[in-house]
């Protein structure tokens, strides 16, 4: 990981399969928003990246327990403060 | 698909129960009340084991998927505990009774105009943040709720141990730990089903805390009174507070119909609105 | 409650509303997580440390990786087919052997002996029962492997992978990557495909997927593709290589199938079904072990025998109606041979017959029945007296060789042969999907352009198949 900066704006699309971050704002609207607020993704919520699909889009997101996959258009919206440890595939829950 | 099953016995008519205002407001959202003591619905997210459970229960096969909208009209299946017969009706399985998908308005509508003597939540033990959710919108509309813990042997497996009674403390409700691909808590759910519908156990379920967001809170506060004045006896009138300042048009509606004024005054014959009989289409 | 104290209700609502500010839905979602969050945190204790080996884990990024992905799904839906059609073919000659060998004379018999006339004979167990019993033998074994079988994956866990490693291409297209779920579904029924579009919550790209579900070649329509290539395709390139260009060719429309299928998405998605927003979400649940002996009961239950029985009471009245037009003779001819004879200038156009187009037409209950229909009334109407069991009597043969040889004394060219094979994919839906089309959309102009969209594009592109092949003069 070369980016270790958290004052740089992230989106979620920017994040790699083992990178975890934490929801700063939504910019999804309308019934896009409820649905991605229904899933649990408010500002706050720690999300990370579990794993690319083999075309690459879309991604499959560990969001509180759950595994849910968002095409790319849908991670642009989603600002997150990236966490700034590394952690591994293997150790994220 | 709508299933029903014959029932074995011969049935003495329970005559008073049918002329009784809970049941009328049932059968007018399609369910039949000829045959049956109590109407119980089965909610919960998708991918909890609901159907499962919805099989336990009655004995019924009813093929269960990985799948949101698995259940997409609305299953109904039957069973007898004790002296008294249960009618269960299987809900689409949804994250949510907020946003405005047709499943969502089908569990919604069921469990606020159907008023059913008890509904149980289907919960994955495995994801319970998720799950919870859904559980807290539901204990926002109904008291006679039980939450089903299910899946507990998946749990396990992921090495998360789950304090049903820390959780029942915390929710106000009853909670019963199951795994029902295996039959293990379904006696129990059964008799505890039975004691809410009976009035046995009393809840006082969780509330949405609004106190962190002060202008939510007065606001809530604001119209619950006046919601109070004008609906006496409603049993949600939070919810519907929240509704309302959720600009949710299907509720504006109900209240303009008179609709909802039925839940408080017991036995007036308005009409529900056409839209909330979507519920009735099977299959 | 007067309309002037719910007006009143409601006008401190929206004024309170104007108060919180925009971001209630917001502030609500916020307020319920939070509480969600501390609740499940007190009441689950979570292992200090995580072991070292997560099965789940393991299985999605193997199923879903770069490498893997793509040929696992291969290799499992292609055993899934392979399966079906390997253990579908004992059962199928089974039932045929029973129900056309043995149970249809016993049942000629029976006639006779209770003095039927010979027109109730016909209509009852030449028409009726025949068709029936077609469906029945053609349809039942390979669906009774194929679901059970496309269930147990479900259940597991998997086909939701299969949706997340495919959702890039449908998303190019305007689709859901569930659509690939509904597609291989319909490679089995195309009505239980259209049912299976279920599991698609915007209604938009679950439209898509309805109306495109006609493109995977059902189980109904396989016979027609083996048959036609093994001895027109497999039969016009040298013996050793028959066998592969054969099947070759089947393998082909399939894939043309979903080309089209993709292609289509595209086009509906840009044209009639522009702007219907819709949010994406998919899921990936947690795998779980399927129950084996369940499972099996239950998609017995839910889909084989709801999917048979339709097909069969569909394939009734059509026996009935093949048999009638064979044997009602109205100015020396049977209808049968008059609906042939109106319909040939129109199928020659577009490299097909009279015979191919009257088959479709009263194959529109079930795609099964077509080849029996198409040799009954070849043999009708070139006047062979010494092959098939009658007029109105549908049949097979055993010997590709026998019916190469009625379908070259029916006009047959490699042209007819290539055009049935574009037609048998691209033609109207069977009665039944058209029918759970219907039941699902509840709209009969969705409806109407799942059945009539296929048709067109199938008799457009036969048409310049047909130009192309005239005027290079290859036919």
């Amino acid at each position: 990981m070369s980016q270790n900066d958290t004052n740089t704006a992230h989106t979620l699309a920017d994040l790699h399969p083992g990178e975890t971050g934490t929801v700063s704002a939504l910019h999804s609207q309308g019934p896009e928003r409820r649905r991605m607020m229904d899933l649990g993704i408010i500002p706050g919520t720690t999300i990370s990246v579990e794993m690319n699909s083999p075309l690459g889009d879309p991604v499959a997101y560990r969001v509180r327990d759950t595994l849910v996959a968002l095409r790319r258009e849908q991670a642009q919206l989603i600002l997150i403060d990236k966490t700034t440890a590394k952690t591994t595939t293997e150790e994220t829950s | 698909m709508t299933v029903t099953i014959p029932t074995t016995k011969p049935l003495n008519a329970h005559a008073a129960c049918e002329t009784c205002p809970m049941n009328r407001h049932l059968e007018r959202l399609g369910v039949k009340m000829d045959n049956w003591d109590y109407v119980i619905a089965l909610a919960g997210n998708p991918n909890t084991g609901k159907s499962t459970v919805f099989n336990a229960l009655t004995g019924l096969r009813q093929h269960t998927g990985n799948w949101p909208g698995k259940t997409v009209a609305r299953a109904e299946g039957g069973f007898q505990y004790g002296d008294e017969r249960y009618k269960l009706v299987d809900l689409p399985g949804t994250y949510s009774l907020l946003a405005a998908s047709v499943d969502e308005e089908i569990a919604r509508d069921f469990i606020l105009f159907g008023q059913p003597d008890v509904t149980v939540i289907v919960v994955d033990a495995t994801r319970l943040e998720r799950n919870l959710n859904l559980v807290l919108q539901v204990l926002e509309i109904t008291d006679k709720a039980v939450v089903a813990l299910n899946l507990m042997d998946e749990a396990e497996r992921h090495g998360l141990q789950v304090d049903p009674r820390r959780l029942a403390r915390d929710l106000g409700v009853p909670i019963v730990p199951m795994v029902a691909r295996r039959n293990e808590g379904v006696k129990e759910l059964l008799q505890v089903v039975h004691d809410v519908a009976v009035g046995e156990i009393q809840s006082r379920p969780h509330r949405i805390r609004t106190t962190h967001h002060q202008a939510l809170d007065r606001a809530v506060d604001q119209l619950v009174t006046q919601i109070e004045a004008e609906f006496p006896g409603l049993p949600n009138v939070r919810w519907v507070a929240l509704r309302l300042l959720d600009d949710d048009a299907q509720i504006e509606q109900a209240i303009r119909d008179g609709s909802l004024g039925d839940l408080s005054r017991d036995g007036s014959d308005t009409a529900i609105p056409d839209n909330l009989l979507i519920a009735e289409v099977s299959a | 409650m007067s309309a002037d104290t719910t007006a009143k209700l409601l006008d401190s609502a929206s004024a309170l509303r104007q108060e919180v500010g925009e971001n209630f839905h917001d502030a609500l979602a916020e307020a319920l997580y939070t509480d969600a969050a501390q609740i499940a945190d007190r009441a689950v204790t979570r292992p200090d440390q995580r072991r070292r080996f997560d099965l789940d884990r393991t299985i999605d990024h193997l199923v879903t990786s770069r490498m893997f992905g793509f040929p696992i799904m291969i290799a499992l839906l292609t055993l899934v087919f392979w399966l079906t059609i390997q253990g579908a073919n004992v059962p199928s000659a089974l039932l045929a052997s029973l129900l056309l060998d043995t149970v249809h004379p016993a049942l000629l018999d029976l006639g006779d002996m209770l003095h039927f006339p010979w027109w109730l004979s016909g209509v009852l167990f030449d028409g009726a029962y025949l068709a029936a019993a077609w469906v029945v033998s053609v349809m039942l074994p390979p669906m009774a492997i194929f679901f059970p079988l496309f269930t147990l994956l479900e259940d597991f866990g998997y086909l939701p992978r299969v949706a997340f490693n495919l959702d890039r291409l449908f998303s190019k297209a305007g689709a859901h990557g569930k659509q690939a779920l509904s597609m291989t579904m319909g490679f089995g029924c195309n009505a239980a495909g259209v049912v299976a579009t279920r599991v698609i919550d915007s209604p938009r790209e679950r439209l898509i997927a309805i109306i495109t579900n006609n493109f995977a070649i059902c189980n109904g329509r396989w016979p027609t593709l083996i048959m036609v290539s093994t001895i027109f395709i497999g039969g016009a390139v040298p013996a050793a290589l028959a066998g592969f260009v054969s099947a070759l060719a089947v393998v082909g429309i399939a894939v043309l199938g979903v080309l089209i299928t993709f292609a289509s998405s595209w086009f509906l998605s840009r044209t009639m079904l522009k702007g219907e927003a819709s949010v994406f979400s998919l899921e990936l649940p947690p795998y779980r072990p399927p129950r084996i002996w369940q499972t099996i009961y239950t998609s017995m239950i839910d889909r084989t025998l709801i999917v048979l029985w339709r097909a069969v009471t569909m394939a009734v009245p059509a026996g009935i109606v093949i048999w009638t037009s064979s044997n009602v003779i109205i100015g020396g001819e049977s209808i049968a041979e008059q609906m042939v004879t109106f319909l040939d200038g129109f199928g020659w156009l577009i490299g097909l017959n009279g015979v191919i187009l009257v088959a479709y037409i009263v194959a529109i209950p079930a795609n099964e029945i077509v080849i029996p229909t198409v040799l009954m009334l070849t043999v009708l109407t070139a006047g062979l007296s010494d092959v098939g069991e009658g007029a109105g009597v549908m049949f097979e043969l055993d010997s590709n060789n026998a019916i190469r040889e009625i379908l070259h004394v029916g006009g047959w060219t490699t042209l007819t042969a290539i055009n049935l094979l574009l037609f048998s994919l691209l033609h109207n839906p069977c009665s039944t999907t058209i029918l759970t089309i219907y039941n699902e959309t509840k709209s009969l102009k969705w409806t109407a352009v799942a059945t009539l969209m296929p048709v067109v594009m199938g008799i457009g592109i036969t048409l310049i198949t047909a130009t192309i092949a005239r005027t290079f003069g290859w036919v």
